[in-house]
């Protein structure tokens, strides 16, 4: 058990885009066989520095995603342990066949990395938003989904990522979000929740992923504060799912609030309804984005315009 | 082998095809009968893969993108070693099998799964970057059918081995000409093909895919042309082997009835005869 982190709020700079990218040239140096792909995404992803330090190791395909993700396969089919960048919204979907085919079905180690994920290209319209990426590739047989929460965890994430031989779809956002933990402690076991806060006596579990956790964490310090026990799922590993930190939870907790940048469907609010009804019914309040195309405004506007925030968490734990 | 010997092989391996279609009474038969022959020279002359070297780093690599045609496929891989005919025959598309309807990478010697057109293509351009990375002597192979190029994906990947001028990629299209729909040409059009894959920066060869004379020039000057991928136009008659089924549409997935099986393995033991007399 971890208790509730003290909340940072010195204004971390660092997106978790460019956490994968020091990850990965750290790894690089040392193994050749890590290659970064991009799709005219390099500067989007943050990944400017490795294509410079490792030309050798960096291939261009142009703004081609379908391309982007084959071409990843047959790399990764010849031993080469390929990371594929393009921005989420088009990674989940332009090239999702090629997902399902090339990656899960021909079980190649292609690990697809979605930036600027859900809404963070807020005002430039549906075609930018990945609010189906979960949904989607975790309908994927033998495709694995993360969505960590800072950049410590993300770190923690690609590392555990560069030492096994199998596809994953990583989404992460464009901006830069607080530390949730920090380099010293950053507690991770590759594919369990990390579960914060009171575990033994909890009035509600808060289950989030993404960018969600903080406000997640800020709800629960506010309940706590007003006498409702709380703790708080970081659940970086929507696909596989930690199963078991929810069913320890359910019969400790009068119920479970999700919390997700995604579509009300098939993400995580969806399974965990779906682990918890089956199991150990409790109510399950789940927050999502709506089944809309969202109202246009920054990430910060679309999160406070749905109640994807510590005010809509607070108010829905209430209502349990 | 010979040239001779393997059009000889190439119609044997027909006959065994069609009788895998028939026992499963499912199969794409004119696009196996059409590309025979240039899986049966890749396989036996030109390309360095066999049961013996499947896991060898350096080996060939061969992908098939018209992955419909795995009978044929499948057929040549039982022929090299790689898996037992009779199992393949006996189960293929069966309850529980396998041996899928299309090229399925947990048996030996399947490198990708295929069944989606116009995915070879892509991922063979990602094995010969991986081969030019590692300063490999290996070759990539894969074969397309013509309908197939429609797919946008196939001019993505076309365009990524072009620029970066990938000389250890060998494309061939199995140009027969016909789709499910009818001629291709009425489909959806490719000509001018040979002018499409040069605008790319392909290195275009042109053959007749059921001489083998013709596909063994092709490959050998594929295999000599540095600085840009090679693609293999193989001028084919779909359904070949059989009159019952030659430059026939309807043939694309024909089961074919007990009267049509005879005539068809008939056609086919004729024209192996003929040339093993020639």
């Amino acid at each position: 058990m971890h208790k509730l982190p003290e909340l940072s709020t010195v204004g971390n700079k660092i997106p978790n885009r460019q956490a994968i990218c020091d990850t990965l040239m750290e790894a690089a140096s040392a193994d050749p066989s890590v290659v970064a792909l991009c799709s005219d995404s390099r500067g989007s992803a943050s990944m400017t520095p490795f294509f410079n330090a490792y030309p050798e190791q960096s291939i261009e395909v142009g703004i081609a995603e379908q391309n982007l993700v084959s071409i990843s396969a047959g790399l990764a089919s010849c031993g080469k342990k390929p990371y594929a960048f393009s921005p989420a919204c088009f990674l989940s979907t332009r090239s999702y066949e090629q997902a399902k085919i090339d990656c899960a079905y021909s079980d190649t180690n292609v690990k697809l990395i979605g930036i600027s994920g859900g809404v963070s290209y807020g005002a430039l319209g549906m075609s930018h938003h990945s609010a189906q990426d979960i949904a989607a590739l975790s309908a994927i047989p033998n495709m694995r989904v993360y969505l960590p929460s800072d950049r410590h965890q993300t770190r923690k994430l690609i590392q555990a990522l560069l030492q096994d031989g199998k596809c994953a779809y990583v989404r992460v956002g464009r901006n830069p979000v607080e530390d949730i933990y920090s380099a010293e402690d950053c507690p991770f076991e590759m594919n369990r929740a990390t579960v914060l806060g009171n575990t033994e006596t909890p009035g509600v579990a808060i289950v989030a992923c993404g960018e969600m956790v903080r406000p997640a964490i800020e709800a629960a310090k506010a309940l706590e504060a007003d006498g409702i026990s709380a703790c708080v799922v970081d659940m970086y590993c929507v696909k596989p799912l930690d199963k078991d930190a929810i069913l320890a939870l359910a019969p400790r907790v009068k119920g479970f609030v999700t919390v997700e940048e995604h579509a009300p469907f098939g993400g995580l609010g969806s399974m965990v309804s779906q682990v918890v009804a089956a199991n150990f019914p409790r109510r399950v309040i789940n927050l999502a984005l709506p089944d809309a195309p969202v109202i246009t405004g920054n990430s910060r506007e679309v999160f406070d315009t749905y109640g994807l925030n510590a005010q809509g968490i607070i108010r829905a734990a209430k209502s349990l | 082998m010979t040239n001779r010997e393997l059009a000889a092989l190439a119609y044997e391996l027909r006959k065994k095809t069609v009788d895998v279609i028939v026992g499963a009474k499912t199969g794409h038969i004119g696009g196996d009968m059409s590309v025979m022959d240039t899986l049966v020279m890749l396989y036996f002359k030109h390309m360095n893969v066999s049961p013996e070297n499947k896991d060898d780093p350096n080996r060939d690599r061969f992908v098939l993108s018209k992955g419909h045609s795995v009978e044929s496929y499948y057929t040549v891989l039982a022929e090299k070693g790689f898996f037992d005919f009779e199992t393949y025959k006996n189960s293929f598309s069966r309850y529980g099998s396998e041996f899928i309807g299309h090229p399925h990478n947990t048996l030996p010697g399947v490198e990708m799964n295929s069944g989606s057109l116009g995915y070879g293509l892509p991922v063979c351009v990602g094995m010969a970057l991986a081969g030019k990375m590692d300063g490999a002597a290996y070759r990539v192979y894969t074969v397309m059918g013509d309908g197939e190029l429609a797919e946008g994906s196939v001019w993505e990947g076309a365009m990524a081995a072009g620029h970066y001028h990938l000389d250890n990629l060998c494309a061939v299209v199995d140009r027969n000409s016909l789709q499910i729909s009818g001629e291709t040409e009425d489909v959806m059009s490719h000509e001018p093909l040979a002018d499409r894959f040069a605008a790319f920066g392909w290195h275009v060869i042109e053959c007749d895919g059921n001489d083998m004379n013709s596909l063994d020039a092709a490959f050998t000057e594929a295999k000599e042309t540095r600085g840009q991928p090679s693609v293999v136009i193989a001028h084919t008659i779909k359904g070949r082997g059989s009159s019952v089924m030659e430059n026939q549409a309807p043939w694309h997935h024909k089961v074919p009835n007990a009267e049509e099986y005879a005539r068809i393995q008939a056609d086919l033991t004729s024209r192996k005869e003929a040339i093993e007399n020639a």
